[in-house]
């Protein structure tokens, strides 16, 4: 069948499988920042906003996102590099396998919660799993960079 | 992840209905657990073109499509006042943002699983489940109903004056729950429901005149059934759930008084 979708703000048009997981869609299209990470909808690798909001696109199906946006880490560069910048900051990136979905997830909370607290951005982010850290480095690196963004807003 | 034939996003529930009696085709919600699966299937069902994923509140009942999201149900504020925020509590534990943005009401409930946050949590409520061919029927009824090829609408919670509470624990966050409960209180009767025992949730009606909490919780909790499995020992659940129920009830006493 064929779908028809914006991919990181361009049209695009292909033909799909009626069991194409929109995760294999986006990597045929150049999207290779997402990832099958653990394959049972659990670790956020996969992380793509499907009309804004964060979705799992490794158990999202290609012809479902007919008709939709979807973006990718290869959609937003510069903020992605932005938030980079304060997880290598805090050294955060050790394999940096997880830090697409990650990204992807910090950017639809900053949309969605406003002055989140410690607490809320864990809850938001729980889905997010990284094998290496702990979490500490990647929760300093965030909280600079919400708070950073408010200096910049506030001057 | 399993392989699919066709797949059609269906125009009315007749056509989802008529689809759904092949065994080999299957209806599509968030597809969470589904795609753990492997084998062919013929057609995948999606109904989410039929305008089924918006909550509707009136003043006698909430009702939700069965296409809304479990994030939906975690957001809705009408719900979470109505009900003293159990569907935020009973939601936010479940893996994360991404994986409730995708994953069904409809699909929670048609699955009936043993694991389920959600059924839980409504069976402690006055909840129907409304099916095409079978009509709105009690939750508690439909729990305990073999698996059919008919097809889940929406589910209807009665806004009956219940006060509810809910409380689960996991071994690690993002787990399938270890224990699940759900208390509401209604005049002097309480629905109490226990799931991830690991078996599905049930739920019981018990007098609460005259009883205290501690009394009252260790008669809740004793009957249901316990087993085990690689979480945690039936011994275990049974005392998880001696405490949780204790704490619901002491919590919306607390509300009330």
């Amino acid at each position: 069948m064929e779908i028809q979708l914006t991919l990181n703000g361009k049209a695009v048009k292909d033909q799909v499988g009626a069991d194409t997981l929109l995760l294999d869609f986006v990597r045929k299209h150049g999207c290779y920042s997402v990832k099958r990470g653990c394959e049972t909808s659990n670790c956020g690798l996969c992380t793509v906003l499907l009309d804004g909001k964060p979705v799992l696109s490794c158990s999202t199906l290609a012809a479902r996102a007919d008709g939709c946006s979807v973006t990718t880490l290869e959609g937003v560069q510069e903020k992605a590099e932005a938030i980079g910048r304060f997880l290598a900051g805090e050294g955060a990136e050790q394999c940096g396998f997880c830090s697409p979905g990650l990204i992807m997830n910090v950017i639809a909370m900053e949309q969605e919660l406003s002055e989140p607290s410690e607490e809320e951005i864990r809850e938001y982010l729980a889905g997010n799993l990284c094998r290496c850290t702990g979490y500490m480095g990647q929760m300093r690196a965030i909280g600079n960079y919400l708070n950073r963004k408010g200096e910049e807003q506030n001057g | 992840m399993f392989k699919a034939r066709e797949y059609v996003r269906v125009k009315s529930l007749e056509e989802a209905w008529n689809l759904n009696q092949k065994k080999s085709n299957v209806i599509v919600g968030g597809m969470m657990w589904l795609k753990m699966g492997r084998g062919q299937k013929g057609t995948v069902i999606d109904l989410s073109g039929l305008g089924l994923d918006t909550i509707e509140e009136t003043e006698e009942a909430f009702s939700i499509g069965c296409m809304c999201t479990l994030r939906q149900l975690e957001l809705h504020e009408g719900l979470n006042k109505e009900f003293d925020g159990i569907f935020r509590e009973c939601t936010r534990h479940i893996v994360g943002t991404q994986f409730r943005n995708g994953a069904t009401v409809g699909g929670s409930v048609f699955g009936r699983y043993g694991f389920s946050d959600i059924l839980t949590c409504l069976l402690a409520l006055d909840s129907y489940v409304e099916l095409y061919q079978g009509g709105v029927i009690p939750l508690v009824q439909f729990t305990s109903m073999p698996y059919d090829r008919d097809v889940l609408v929406r589910i209807v919670i009665k806004k009956d004056g219940r006060k509810a509470a809910y409380l689960s624990q996991r071994n690690t966050q993002t787990d399938f729950p270890l224990i699940a409960c759900a208390a509401g209180k209604m005049g002097d009767d309480w629905y109490v429901s226990i799931g991830a025992r690991p078996k599905r949730a049930a739920v019981y009606r018990i007098s609460g005149t005259g009883k205290k909490a501690d009394e009252l919780a260790r008669e809740a909790a004793s009957m249901f059934e316990y087993g085990s499995n690689l979480r945690g020992s039936g011994e275990y659940r049974a005392h998880l759930a001696n405490v949780y129920v204790r704490r619901l009830i002491e919590t919306i006493e607390k509300r009330e008084a």
